[in-house]
């Protein structure tokens, strides 16, 4: 963790909330407003930084009871070692009631990006899964990390997201969603996906990391990684189906600024070994954080495509 | 977002990294809605806003410079900075509310971009809801159209304090002075006659950035702020702190036998440890025995804070309950009259039962009678007996229970709510709280305070009495004094005048007891008026604890 030694939550007061202050609030009361109103809540858990902030929110938003709904991880099957320990020991350490799904008939069948390409395997490891998952356990309601500022067509997404039988979401056709007042009537069969994040950005995000010391995965931490190097990509060397060319594997500084599945999320050249590195990092980027995700970029528009299908 | 004041490179020192957190950590929020028609160059200016105040990726330009068919090459399209959806890029409109976010060295904004569209009334009602300010796009070649009215007066009508006139694409009207200030003239007569909204008024150009972020050099007429000078420096609207405290229990929690916390959002007001608090709908009242947050106590908290308090006695509250501020508490009533904006395909249909969400309850409810609907052109009522899409109306709302509130206008929390279909599940409308509608003989329970008070004096019982009823209280007059009695009677929210000097040997701890003999002269020189009218305002102001195992459940 970084050093955080000089900073710390201002306490609220009459006279001025702070941004972070502001968008906290928010987020507990749609915490709060959907454990109360549902039937089977569930938390998406993705054990990444958004994840590890919905996390804690969730902590706040029930203390000093515990978190009154269970926690479900959708397993790729290729997510970093890193990333099932960081979960597991989470889960242990803080009494969390954790769910994981896998697509394992696809799994079995040999589901893999190189051999599917991206999309079929996003297709059936994620959003097959996730679909499965949430209806094998009966959810209602499904809190995911997402926020509005990651993507344009997630720009449009409401915090309160209905979705229909089939899981899908429809653009065209969302619930006005005016002051606080979170409609969150369903009929049975139907899921409302909500986004307590949904008006925070990726620099509220690690600031609010770092002033309230929330333990993340050490993959977003530069320190020297075999990766495959190709042209400006760096690919992390983690399955055995991932292979570069002769000469390609090196060991590199790097780090993860967003965390996937380790065949389909590159890294980045970067010294950035604390938080507030990470954060001047961040500032002086000139590229937006999904940009090393292959799959938002398959074809124009892929995002929505994805959402349309129910994919998170 | 990203470069915030674009000052930092990644060589930047830790010390450095620590300034900025520490300014970071200064910002506060200003939430701000956007509207305009398709052509008033909306997308446009939002993308330079974005763009000047360096708060857009590489990628992002680089994957909307030169991409549209006939587009000059390496020219950047501003307006596709924002626009998200693949359906209305393929038809080329904004067709839903598109949040952004953006921050400055003073100040993180979010932006709520809706269409401007006359059918689309009802996005743009939804992005006003949460702003604090908006910005209203006005063509300078065009003027004042009936649509920069409907904005302005839809604004207005959400109760956004800050209106900001950018009259744009002043480039193609020579940067023309007269033309400028013949418009804003015009506006502010316009936003005059909505209300108590401020207005300020901007020649900018988006295409070419002219006072957006940077001052215009081919208007030196124009000596105001920018547009975003005038975002950073706005008042954020903080009145909610220091209003009367409103407390939606959203939840209980109850971990074990030792806790009981009360969960909600502040909707306004602050609350304090040891303050008496007033519990709605049952009227007991207690002490903030303590403000718990994952951190630790707090000694105060205030809106919109999230927090969990407890009392110091045992009261039965669940969730839709409300905690308030005992001196000055809520409207009660079951009979509202609102302004709604419908959201709806199907019209709306008096005496068809929908259900009110006002806060953290949810409540049975019909519409009796559209009172007029208000032609969003010409600003001028109508008469009209439904409303549908995209109307805005003034109706009354009949509840199956009463519901405490505050007009939308005082409280925006507590005096909006909104409607939901019971069959389709569908939002069909938000509602704008005006007033209740006084039912025959429901009286405002809510404002008077049930208590015993024992008069051994028949003409001091009788003053009292004549003022109790002259306000409209619900009065009992008994001579029994029996402790089961008189919590009934005080369970039912009425004054009880005993008229014997009593009391003694009675249980009455928790409620509200006066002696009329405490509020006479020593000397008997005091009128029995004045003693009564005495009597009556401490009845009034009471705001004492409710006592302990239960009373008046």
């Amino acid at each position: 963790m970084g050093s955080s030694a000089t900073l710390e939550m201002v306490v609220p007061s009459a006279a001025k909330l702070s941004h972070l202050q502001m968008l906290e609030a928010e987020s507990i009361h749609i915490f709060r407003e959907v454990a109360s109103e549902f039937q089977k809540p569930v938390m998406l858990y993705s054990i990444g930084k958004d994840s590890s902030v919905m996390l804690r929110l969730a902590q706040k938003a029930f203390f000093p009871g515990p978190i009154p709904f269970p926690l479900l991880h959708v397993d790729t099957g290729y997510k970093f070692n890193e990333m099932i320990t960081f979960r597991d020991e989470q889960a242990a350490s803080l009494g969390l009631d954790l769910r994981v799904w896998r697509n394992e008939q696809a799994l079995a069948d040999g589901a893999n990006p190189v051999r599917l390409g991206t999309q079929r395997c996003c297709g059936l490891l994620k959003t097959t899964a996730l679909l499965d998952g949430l209806r094998a356990h009966g959810f209602d309601a499904a809190f995911g990390g997402a926020r509005r500022d990651e993507e344009k067509s997630r720009a449009k997404e409401r915090i309160f997201s209905f979705r229909d039988r089939a899981g899908q979401w429809d653009p065209k056709n969302q619930r006005p969603e005016v002051w606080n007042h979170y409609n969150g009537r369903i009929s049975p069969g139907e899921s409302i996906r909500v986004f307590p994040l949904s008006n925070w950005t990726e620099l509220d995000i690690w600031h609010y990391i770092l002033l309230e010391e929330i333990p993340i995965v050490p993959l977003y931490f530069a320190k020297e990684r075999r990766m495959i190097v190709r042209a400006d990509s760096l690919i992390p060397v983690e399955q055995t189906f991932v292979h570069g060319l002769p000469g390609e594997e090196q060991w590199v500084r790097s780090r993860l600024r967003s965390l996937g599945c380790s065949p389909c999320t590159g890294a980045i050249r970067s010294d950035a070994d604390t938080i507030p590195k990470i954060i001047a990092e961040l500032v002086s980027f000139r590229s937006s954080e999904r940009a090393n995700r292959v799959i938002d970029h398959d074809q124009d528009g892929s995002m929505e495509i994805k959402k349309r299908e129910g994919y998170f | 977002m990203t470069t915030t004041g674009g000052m930092l490179d990644s060589e930047q020192s830790e010390f450095a990294i620590e300034e900025f957190l520490a300014l970071e950590q200064t910002k506060d929020l200003l939430r701000f809605s956007t509207a305009g028609s398709v052509d008033d160059g909306k997308s446009t200016l939002i993308g330079r806003l974005l763009y000047d105040s360096r708060n857009v990726y590489e990628d992002q330009v680089r994957a909307v410079t030169g991409t549209r068919v006939g587009q000059k090459h390496g020219v950047i399209d501003f307006a596709q900075l924002t626009d998200g959806l693949r359906a209305e890029r393929e038809q080329g409109i904004t067709i839903d509310v598109a949040y952004r976010y953006f921050s400055t060295q003073r100040r993180k904004f979010i932006i709520a971009d809706t269409p401007g569209h006359e059918q689309y009334t009802r996005n743009m009602a939804t992005g006003a809801s949460t702003a604090d300010l908006a910005i209203i796009l006005i063509d300078a070649r065009k003027g004042i159209l009936t649509q920069s009215r409907r904005h302005a007066y839809i604004a207005s009508l959400l109760g956004i304090r800050h209106l900001v006139a950018a009259v744009n694409k002043m480039d193609l009207v020579e940067f023309s002075e007269e033309v400028y200030r013949s418009i804003e003239g015009e506006l502010e007569e316009l936003v005059a006659s909505f209300g108590r909204a401020k207005l300020v008024t901007i020649p900018v150009s988006a295409l070419d950035g002219d006072n957006v972020v940077e001052a215009s050099e081919r208007m030196p007429w124009y000596t105001g702020p920018t547009l975003l000078e005038h975002l950073e420096a706005v008042p954020v609207w903080k009145e909610e702190a220091s209003q009367a405290l409103r407390l939606p229990v959203q939840r209980v929690i109850r971990p074990d036998q030792n806790y009981r916390g009360f969960a909600g959002q502040i909707a306004a007001g602050t609350v304090r440890k040891g303050d008496v608090v007033a519990v709605l709908p049952s009227g007991q009242s207690s002490r903030i025995a303590s403000i718990t947050t994952f951190h630790g106590d707090l000694d105060e908290a205030s809106a919109p804070l999230s927090i969990a308090v407890t009392l110091e006695d045992e009261l039965d509250i669940s969730r839709g309950d409300v905690l308030v501020d005992a001196t000055r508490l809520p409207q009660q009533s079951s009979s509202l009259e609102a302004s709604l904006v419908w959201f709806d395909g199907d019209r709306l249909e008096t005496h068809k039962p929908y259900l009110l969400k006002h806060g953290a309850q949810t409540v049975s409810a019909r519409v009796s009678r559209v009172l007029h609907r208000t032609n969003i052109q010409t600003v001028t009522a109508e008469a009209v007996s439904s409303l549908a899409m995209n109307d805005i109306g003034v109706v009354q709302v009949e509840l199956i229970r009463p519901i405490f509130f505050d007009a939308y206008e005082e409280n925006r929390a507590s005096g909006s709510f909104i409607l939901i279909d019971p069959v389709t599940n569908a939002t069909v409308a938000a509602g704008m709280i005006r007033g209740g509608l006084q039912a025959a003989g429901s009286g405002d329970v809510a404002r008077q305070k049930a208590g015993v008070i024992f008069a051994e004096d028949d003409s001091m019982a009788a003053a009292v009495e004549s003022i109790l009823l002259a306000e409209g209280w619900p009065v009992v007059t008994t001579c029994v004094q029996d402790e089961q009695l008189l919590r009934a009677l005080l369970s039912l929210r009425v004054a009880v005048i005993v008229r014997a000097t009593g009391g003694d040997g009675l249980n009455l701890n928790g409620l509200n007891v006066l002696h009329v003999s405490d509020f006479v002269g020593q000397d008997g020189a005091v009128e029995d008026g004045d003693a009564a009218a005495a009597v009556v305002d401490a009845l009034r102001n009471w705001s004492g604890v409710a006592g302990q195992k239960g009373d008046g459940r």
